[in-house]
């Protein structure tokens, strides 16, 4: 249809909107042709570079058991996938519940702040990757020390982002609200929050990124089962195309709930647009 | 009778670098009758928004006392409805969930806010526009949210707080126009806090003139002008002309 409009224009015109429908295509192509050759050269032995086509093939097998080559795997991606989801999902609801919630309290009150904040300073520059051997220790080999990881990961991002939206909220707005009779719960509900709802969604969008991160470290130590565990496993089994089928099919998952986190919060924050330069959230 | 009354009142701001601290208003004592449009007129720093943020209960009196209905002022309150010098609305909230504001802080349903909130958006010039959000509106048109909101609550009395500081000379005539309207029509009481003499005169049925360091009422103006008032007529312009005599640092005449 593009080349079709173009047509009817001048030469360079129509060169140029050929080359901008594909511009942002070119180098992910190339890269992926250039992958594929060098991985079929033999300059390096190909069980150590699958080539994309390759990984392609058994990434089929994972999804769709097409011709059994990832053998116990066949046919299992959904169900990898929805583990690992699960997992995901539980921890960073969990974390922006608490997260928010905490975040609030902290922002709000100068009594709560004095309280929790010496603790929470000492506990956020631990890494979360360092809670591993005591989420299995409390937790045993299943989805709670995932869950444990996702939640000490995604947590932090959730409350810090959720204290600076609260303590930036405009006095002014406060001191209009009082004037129209809120009392503080009602002004925290119906003032602080939504001010604080932009800052708040910078925040969830930090924490599902660190959310997969810890699910897939997690799969990888102290769970038998989500894609993480089958990165891994296929490690030990010299597999390195299905390890590569799992890194993008993670990449792709975390695309996803970014993606949903984003539209969710355009549509929440689409008071925004006119105040703000950029068109889409 | 007096709706407001300010007894004697001063309000001293700790400052580091002042030992005493700073003076922003000494002994002032003023009282506002129902349905009067009062004008507190001064230079920058002579206490004008001071005295009007007592009323509203965002501030204290240092000595003396406001009380407005014969009740002491203790915190801010829906009796008093306050227009800001920026419109000050719910960025999130549409154009009709701002005007209803107070309704949503007492817990009214979501029709009734819409329906009342209609009435005043109406008033204010502004129908057609209740889905807007604020940052699709101009300065003007969020003004005139702002005081639908206040209006809607019904107050005892109308704090406004050089509402219109930010707007073009065209847009704050037809401001003062519509304000005049909707005072006469809901039959409120005003107090206006400006630094525009015009602006004042335009408006007010009194004029207190105050000065700065420490901050006094130099002399309160009953204002004896036909409405609508015009702003090149003789007797407007010996209003304007004794106000600045008052307004000058060193008093030229004090009669008019």
């Amino acid at each position: 249809m593009k080349v079709h409009e173009a047509g009817r224009k001048q030469g360079p015109s129509m060169m140029w909107r050929l080359y901008k429908s594909i511009e942002r295509g070119i180098v992910p192509v190339l890269l992926i042709v250039g992958w594929e050759v060098f991985s079929r050269s033999g300059i390096l032995p190909r069980a150590l570079l699958p080539a994309p086509s390759q990984v392609l093939i058994a990434w089929a097998d994972w999804v769709f058991a097409t011709d059994g080559n990832t053998q116990s795997y066949s046919g299992h991606w959904l169900f990898d996938v929805a583990a690992s989801s699960f997992r995901v999902f539980s921890g960073f609801a969990l974390a922006a519940v608490l997260g928010i919630g905490a975040g609030m309290a902290i922002g709000w009150s100068r009594t709560v702040e004095n309280l929790f904040e010496p603790v929470l300073q000492i506990l956020r520059p631990v890494p979360p990757v360092s809670w591993i051997p005591l989420a299995i220790i409390w937790f045993g080999i299943a989805d709670k020390p995932a869950i444990f990881l996702v939640f000490m990961g995604s947590f932090f991002p959730v409350l810090l982002s959720t204290i600076h939206g609260v303590k930036n909220c405009d006095r002014n707005l406060l001191r209009a609200g009082a004037m129209t009779g809120g009392t503080p719960s009602k002004l925290l509900r119906y003032i602080v929050f939504p001010a604080a709802l932009p800052s708040i969604f910078s925040g969830l969008r930090i924490a599902i990124g660190s959310a997969w991160m810890l699910t897939v470290t997690a799969e990888m130590v102290a769970v038998k089962s989500g894609v993480g565990y089958v990165l891994w496993d296929s490690y030990y089994f010299l597999r390195y195309d299905i390890v590569i089928a799992s890194m993008v099919s993670i990449g792709l998952l975390g695309f996803l709930s970014d993606y949903v986190i984003k539209r969710v919060g355009a549509y929440l924050l689409r008071w925004q647009r006119g105040s703000t330069l950029q068109k889409e959230g | 009778m007096a709706l407001i009354t300010i007894d004697r009142v001063s309000r001293i701001f700790d400052d580091p670098k002042r030992p005493n601290g700073i003076r922003a208003l000494d002994n002032v004592s003023l009282t506002v009758a129902r349905n009067e449009f009062l004008c507190l007129l001064g230079p920058s720093g002579c206490g004008k928004s001071t005295l009007l943020n007592m009323i509203a209960g965002f501030d204290h009196p240092t000595e003396g006392a406001v009380t407005v209905g014969g009740q002491p002022v203790t915190a801010p309150g829906a009796d008093r409805g306050v227009v800001f010098q920026q419109a000050n609305l719910m960025p999130w909230l549409p154009v009709w969930e701002n005007v209803a504001f107070h309704l949503k802080m007492r817990g009214v349903g979501k029709d009734i806010r819409r329906e009342k909130a209609h009435k005043f958006i109406e008033m204010v010039g502004l129908k057609g526009f209740e889905n807007h959000f604020p940052s699709e509106l101009s300065g003007g048109m969020n003004q005139r949210v702002g005081i639908a909101r206040a209006l809607l609550m019904n107050p005892e009395v109308i704090l406004m707080d050089e509402p219109f500081g930010a707007l073009d000379e065209q847009t704050k005539m037809d401001m003062h126009a519509e304000l005049i309207r909707i005072w006469r029509e809901s039959q409120s009481t005003i107090v206006f806090v400006t630094h525009g003499i015009d602006e004042s005169l335009a408006l007010g049925t009194h004029v207190a003139v105050m000065s700065a360091r420490p901050g006094r009422i130099r002399e309160l103006l009953p204002i004896d002008l036909e409405r609508p008032r015009d702003p090149t007529s003789k007797v407007f312009n010996d209003y304007k002309r004794h106000i600045l005599s008052l307004l000058r640092p060193e008093p030229v005449g004090e009669a008019i």
